[in-house]
This record gives structure tokens, C-alpha cells and sequence, in this order.
């Protein structure tokens, strides 16, 4: 099961990505854990500077904005 | 997972460097379709604004007739102009993500760099919601604190939806004004930042943030394709979220186009009462809204006779400071900076608001 974490404030961008990653990973059929992270510090320990980012297990795979959907599955795949 | 999406995917993958060929060339098609229809569109506009209130059995020499035209002649005009342009950007912005910023700002020194941060500031894509992680990225990057600040202050208050609003209302004197103006005060207010000293102002865990730990983000290959694409998601969701704002705006421009007296405001917010601009500002310190929402207040307040400078300045300190904002930075700022912060913008913006008035 892959650990999949949503950083940010709480922006609407970072509301709508946790809403995508979701829906996307529902529709392939794989099992996550979804996580928000929106402590600052704890953003920061993960050294992105553009919120939202996503992080797949320990690995930052994305960070600024709402990630598109063709990227979404390439790290279900 | 399911076995035949995933060999499905696979083969996407396969096929992206044929397909992306293929798609730069219609995207070059479809643009320079609509670059032509754009020009004509733009060339044509009071032809059509005529033409339409002709439909309505109007005249230019009524109010009623008038305020229409003023209406359908600057709504498709500013919202072609905002298209464009936000189309543009987009594409620039790809060019400039917030770690390449990071990397030609760093280790710059106090002048040259705040003028370098403060135009960065135009082109690198900001949201308000990023300005904290942004703020650390770049301190521990080695980007001096008064550098930073430039930035910062630079990327909400100098952008391109506040001068396609400005240019297509108020024409391009008023927007290179602004412009210039706006990165002046981001300049300024970044020097003496800087030259404050105020690192030890920043809350501890910040200052103990260890140097230089930057998440490596796997290869995003920028093609064109990609860029195109970026700019046409810019052109969603800004254009997609101002629309109601710009509407709104001209709308109220129309109506006192037509109707209210010139020089309604103009005692209250002339060029007359000194006092003016620095009680513009106050009153928008605290206030929040984007450069789209503040266009009809704007467009009303110069309709009615208020002096340029004065409103501008109310508009640079409702974008530039804002009570959400300095919440944010907190976490970040003890209140000691926080509080130097906004008052060396607030300054500045009053300085601006002087300097338009005398020279305008």
C-alpha cells in the first residue's frame, strides 16, 4: 500500500489535490493512505517550496500546484 | 490494479514522443488561428459595442445609451486583453519555477539582488498560500532576508492581471506607472529591510533550519506542449475565477460614465486633501482582495473625481498588505518584523500615492 501525502495550508489548490489523488487512485483501483500534512514545519522538513506537494512514501514527487491527472497515475502505476 | 488499464498507461508512455510532436504542431496551429481573430476582434471593438446598441434602438447621446456602449466595448476589450496576456504568462512562468528564482537569487547581494527579486517577482508563479514555504526555501538558500522581502513583496503586488485591468481602463500610462512604482517600493522596502538587520526577528526554528535541503523533484520534462498547456490552465483558472470581478467593475464604470456627476469624490479623495492617501492606505492594510476584486472599487473611485495617486495607493496596500497575510508570515516573523514590514510597505505605498498625485 503506498502512503501518499498531500503538503500544504490548506488552500483550495492543496483541498482539490487531495480530491484528485483520491478519486484517481479509487478509480485504478489502488489502495492508499492519504495524508494531509499542514503544519509548516513539517512541510518544510521536506524541503518543498511551492505548496501543494506531494510526497509517495518518503519521496517528494511533485510540489506547486494542482498536479494533472496523467501525472496522478503515473505513481499508481 | 486493474491489468488492462495499467498495459494501457504503459503504452501511453510508449507513445508520448510521437504524440508530443504531433500535438506541438496543432498547438502552433491553433494559435496562430486565434492570434488573427484575436487582432480583428481587438480592432473591432467599437464597431461591435455600436453595432449592439444599435440592436437596442440606442444612441451615444443618451445616457442610457452611452453607459451600454462604455459596457460592451471595455468588457470584451479587457477580457480579450486579459486572455491574451494571462495566455502569455503562463507560458513565461513555466520558464521560472520557484527553485530556478531561487537559484539566480542566491547569495546576491543587498541592490542589485532586491532589483533583481523584485522583477522575478513578475514573471515566477506566486499564490499567496506558498508564500511561507517560498520565504524559507529562499532564506536558506542563502538569499539575503531584505532580498527576499523584495520578493515577496513584489510577486502579489506587481502582476499581470493588475496591469491588463489598469492598462485596459486607465490605458498604458497608468499601468507602466503602476508597474514602475510597484517595483520601486518592493526594491526600496527590501533595502531597508536588509539594511535593518533584522534576522534575528525571524522565529527560532526558522533560523535553525538547516542549510540548503532541497527536495529533488523528479524530471518534469517541460516540452512545449507542456508550456502551451500550462499557459491555457493559467488562462482557466484566472480568467476563470476574475470574469465576475471585471464585470462588475466595468459595469459600475459604465453606470457612473453615464450618470453620477464628475467630481463626486473629488473633495473627499482629490489631489487637494493631503491627508488623503495615507488614510487610503490605512484603511487598506487590513483589507483583502485580489487585483480583480479591487478593479470596480477602483474604477468607481476615479470615476467619481478621486485623485489617481490616491486610489492606486489604496490599491497597491489592499494587494501588497493584508490581514491573512500577515497571519501566514508569523508563523515565520516575530512581531517585531512583522510590524516593519508592514509599515516600511505602508510608507512606501503613501510615498507612491504622493509622487502620482504631484506628477499626474
Amino acid at each position: 500500500m503506498k502512503n501518499v501525502k498531500v503538503l500544504g495550508t490548506g488552500c483550495a489548490n492543496c483541498r482539490n489535490t487531495v480530491q484528485l489523488v483520491e478519486s484517481i487512485a479509487k478509480e485504478l483501483g489502488v489502495e492508499i493512505s492519504l495524508e494531509k500534512v499542514e503544519d509548516i514545519q513539517a512541510i518544510m522538513a521536506y524541503g518543498v517550496m511551492s505548496t501543494p506537494a506531494v510526497v509517495i512514501d518518503t519521496k517528494v514527487v511533485h510540489a506547486g500546484g494542482v498536479p494533472g491527472r496523467e501525472k496522478i497515475e503515473q505513481w499508481f502505476v | 490494479m486493474n491489468a488492462h488499464r495499467k498495459a494501457e498507461l504503459n503504452m501511453n508512455s510508449n507513445q508520448t514522443i510521437r504524440q508530443n510532436l504531433s500535438s506541438v504542431h496543432r498547438w502552433l496551429t491553433m494559435i496562430s488561428l486565434a492570434v488573427p481573430v484575436w487582432v480583428l476582434a481587438y480592432l473591432n471593438l467599437d464597431h461591435f459595442a455600436q453595432w449592439l446598441i444599435g440592436l437596442f434602438g440606442l444612441s451615444r447621446n443618451t445616457h442610457l445609451g452611452e453607459a451600454m456602449h462604455f459596457f460592451f466595448f471595455d468588457t470584451p476589450k479587457v477580457l480579450l486583453l486579459l486572455t491574451g496576456i494571462v495566455f502569455a504568462m503562463g507560458i513565461i512562468q513555466t520558464f521560472f519555477a520557484p527553485e530556478r528564482t531561487r537559484a539566480l537569487l542566491s547569495g546576491k547581494r543587498l541592490g542589485a539582488g532586491n532589483m533583481l527579486a523584485a522583477s522575478l517577482g513578475i514573471v515566477t508563479p506566486f499564490c499567496s498560500c506558498s508564500a511561507v514555504p517560498l520565504f524559507i526555501g529562499f532564506l536558506s538558500a542563502g538569499v539575503p532576508l531584505g532580498v527576499t522581502f523584495s520578493f515577496l513583496i513584489s510577486a502579489p503586488m506587481v502582476n499581470e492581471v493588475a496591469l491588463v485591468l489598469l492598462f485596459g481602463m486607465f490605458g498604458w500610462k497608468v499601468a507602466g506607472l503602476y508597474l514602475g512604482m510597484g517595483l520601486l517600493v518592493a526594491i526600496v522596502a527590501g533595502l531597508v529591510i536588509g539594511k535593518l538587520g533584522m534576522e534575528r526577528h525571524l522565529e527560532d526554528w526558522v533560523q535553525k533550519i538547516a542549510k540548503g535541503e532541497v527536495a529533488h523533484i523528479p524530471g518534469e520534462e517541460m516540452g512545449w506542449v507542456q508550456r502551451f498547456e500550462a499557459g491555457a490552465q493559467h488562462v482557466r483558472e484566472i480568467v476563470g475565477k476574475v470574469w465576475p470581478y471585471v464585470i462588475a467593475g466595468i459595469a459600475l464604470g459604465a453606470g457612473i460614465h453615464g450618470y453620477v456627476p464628475e467630481d463626486f469624490m473629488a473633495s473627499i479623495m482629490g489631489r487637494d486633501a493631503w491627508w488623503s492617501v495615507p488614510v487610503a492606505v490605512i484603511l487598506g492594510v487590513p483589507m483583502y482582495t485580489n487585483a480583480a476584486g479591487i478593479i470596480p472599487i477602483v474604477e468607481a473611485l476615479i470615476g467619481k473625481g478621486a485623485a489617481l495617486g490616491t486610489v492606486l495607493a489604496f490599491m497597491m496596500a489592499v494587494i501588497a498588505l493584508s490581514a491573512p497575510e500577515m497571519i501566514i508570515l508569523r508563523k515565520v516573523l516575530k512581531p517585531a518584523l512583522i510590524a516593519t514590514f508592514a509599515s516600511v510597505v505602508a510608507c512606501g505605498i503613501v510615498l507612491v500615492g504622493y509622487v502620482f498625485n504631484a506628477v499626474i
